[in-house]
């Protein structure tokens, strides 16, 4: 992985910004959906898809490609987003989602968009398909990495649990996971529905090598990935500190915009913050 | 009389009849399906011996995952591999798997059109003395519902080894079915198999009425029938081992040609094989049947046998039944 030189950094800044804005128009125009994780997200999308993963959008089902797994596939809006910016699709298709006949699912679908690598929705099943993904690897001698991403509310489920104990036990070193450590879920703040601290701990418990970074931070999130393709012996947790919401004001942080789109003055208001507010977003990166 | 095209045992009827779990086909049929391709893996989940995969466990070391006890990982583990190319059987006792994971089945095996095959061991109610917790007796329905979901369910153990083998070979996700208890070796190594194409095990001269079963209980579906044909009812006796897809139209013929159907299966008597013939048969010839199984209770701990005598699962149930059924003709 090259390191991030200040012309990439901008690259990286202006694609996420992009991708939220397309976040929001898809958001609005499907009418349901969910708001705060995708957008959230968006700069490790970004940084995934535009720096960190071996893929070549031209040949999605490539023999060699780094396979990318949405665990929390509510969040998809990011992921077809980023997909279509790398050129999976046309960017023009993002308005289509949810809609009748459409390629983009409400949640991802193998088989219906190029770029989606499996079936996801009910949580915490993701890890595992990793797993299977990590292990066809091994078999058949190839390099590939698995990148899992998951949510923080969907460590509730015992199957993530279950996932974690095996690659774990069986030191699968070539996955990457890394959670979207936004501290909310439907009902509201994770540790209240259900606490998850100390979640780093119980990660090192089950044998994994874990990493804590600020998820907007693009040098950070580079690292980090770099940092897990160097560990032999373990997989790699990156609990990514994230902002629900991140990039809109109104809806940052606010656990009632988990899932449900803007309505379409409130996207217009987010959309106008999105295209002036670069400045801001970029302040954090200097 | 037997079908001589189905070139069933000629020990049948004997007392010494070949007695071997329906389970033991799936080991071996697991083993063979692993030397024919190595692309073939196999998973448990701390059933390896129980379920039958620890010849293959043995023979290919590093093609077998052990999940512990966690049927939810299991499956999604599988559905990952099946997604990568790979060829995932998993093992469990039916009413764990795909009992506990049928979510997970559902989402990422079924709709996600991963090439998994799903082995559900120990089930119906003469898996005996562990009780109702261990009896699946709903998941030929809970798999059948779904959509992109084959189903067998073996009548012997030879039967058992050839769908193990076949379904390798057939893409997409699977169900089979697997027994604990010893049941007659019916068929032959030259019985025909070919998922989705029903046998024809018995043939009178003039049938009255059609037993259509599936896996072990067959054995006492062939009993009713020698047992009357000296009554003077004819009857023919259809394996129809593949319940999704169904053999659609040799079961049309059965029913236009007799009229009237008994259906056998050691599950429960909504949404299994009876289900699927019935909805089958309101469609396109609807005729009287009567639904031989688990007539909507838990059953209980027991010897095998005992248990399918007092919840109805027996020959002289399924006798009752087709005299029963051919009143209403």
């Amino acid at each position: 992985m090259e390191p991030l030189h200040d012309k990439k950094l901008k690259f990286l800044e202006e694609k996420a910004n992009r991708i939220r804005e397309d976040i929001i128009k898809m958001l609005v125009a499907a009418g349901s959906g969910h708001s705060a994780g995708p957008l959230g997200m968006a700069d490790i999308f970004t940084t995934l898809y535009f720096h960190v993963l071996n893929h070549n959008p031209k040949k999605p089902l490539g023999a060699d490609r780094d396979r990318l797994v949405l665990s929390n596939g509510h969040i998809c809006p990011v992921l077809y987003a980023a997909l279509a910016h790398a050129g999976y699709f046309p960017v023009a298709e993002l308005k289509t989602l949810r809609q009748l006949n459409t390629r983009l699912q409400g949640h991802p679908h193998r088989g219906s968009l190029p770029g989606v690598e499996t079936t996801s929705g009910p949580l915490g099943s993701g890890l595992s398909q990793a797993i299977g993904f990590a292990l066809a690897a091994k078999l058949d001698g190839k390099k590939y990495r698995t990148y899992c991403l998951t949510s923080d509310g969907e460590h509730e489920e015992g199957n993530l649990w279950e996932a974690v104990m095996f690659a774990g036990k069986n030191k699968l070193n070539n996955i990457t996971a890394i959670m979207d450590r936004n501290n909310i879920q439907i009902d509201g703040f994770t540790e209240n529905v259900m606490p998850l601290e100390p979640i780093r701990k119980k990660y090192e418990a089950f044998n994994w090598h874990v990493l804590e970074i600020n998820g907007h931070d693009f040098h950070q999130i580079i690292s980090a990935c770099a940092e897990a393709k160097a560990i032999y012996e373990k997989p790699t947790m990156i609990i990514a500190h994230t902002i629900p919401g991140k990039g809109v004001s109104f809806m940052e942080n606010d656990y009632v915009w988990h899932g449900k789109p803007p309505k379409p003055e409130e996207a217009k208001a987010a959309l106008k913050e999105l295209r002036t507010l670069g400045g801001k977003i970029r302040s954090e990166h200097q | 009389m037997l079908n001589p095209e189905a070139k069933l045992s000629g020990k049948i009827f004997d007392k010494d009849v070949l007695l071997k779990p329906t389970r033991d086909g799936y080991g071996d049929g697991l083993l063979l399906a692993g030397e024919e391709d190595k692309n073939v893996v196999a998973l448990c989940a701390d059933l390896t011996e129980s379920t039958r995969a620890e010849a293959f466990a043995k023979r290919f070391p590093e093609r077998f995952f052990q999940v512990g006890v966690a049927e939810q990982n299991m499956a999604t583990i599988a559905a990952g591999l099946g997604v990568a190319g790979k060829i995932p059987f998993i093992s469990s006792y039916a009413t764990f798997s795909p009992g506990r994971n049928w979510e997970q089945i559902r989402t990422t095996i079924s709709y996600n059109d991963s090439n998994v095959k799903i082995a559900g061991h120990h089930a119906g109610i003469s898996v005996g003395p562990d009780g109702a917790t261990h009896q699946a007796v709903e998941d030929i329905a809970t798999m059948r519902v779904m959509a992109n979901m084959k189903v067998i369910v073996p009548c012997d153990s030879i039967e058992g080894r050839k769908a193990t083998m076949a379904v390798a070979k057939i893409w997409g996700p699977v169900y089979l079915r697997f027994q604990r208890e010893k049941t007659p070796v019916m068929t032959t190594e030259e019985t025909p198999f070919v998922p989705g194409k029903g046998i024809i095990l018995w043939q009178s001269k003039r049938p009255q009425v059609a037993i259509i079963g599936c896996g072990a209980l067959l054995f006492e579906a062939l009993v009713v029938a020698r047992d009357l044909e000296k009554e003077k009812i004819g009857t023919v006796v259809l394996n129809s081992h593949t319940i999704k897809p169904l053999d659609e139209a040799k079961i049309l013929d059965l029913a236009k040609k007799y009229g009237a159907i008994v259906t056998v299966e050691e599950h429960q008597i909504t949404g299994g094989l009876g289900s699927a013939v019935a909805e089958f048969l309101a469609k396109k010839c609807p005729c009287p049947i009567e639904f031989v199984g688990l007539q909507n209770t838990f059953a209980e701990s027991g010897p095998p046998d005992a248990l399918l005598t007092k919840y109805g699962m027996k020959a002289k149930d399924i006798k009752a039944a087709v005299k029963k059924v051919l009143k209403r003709k």
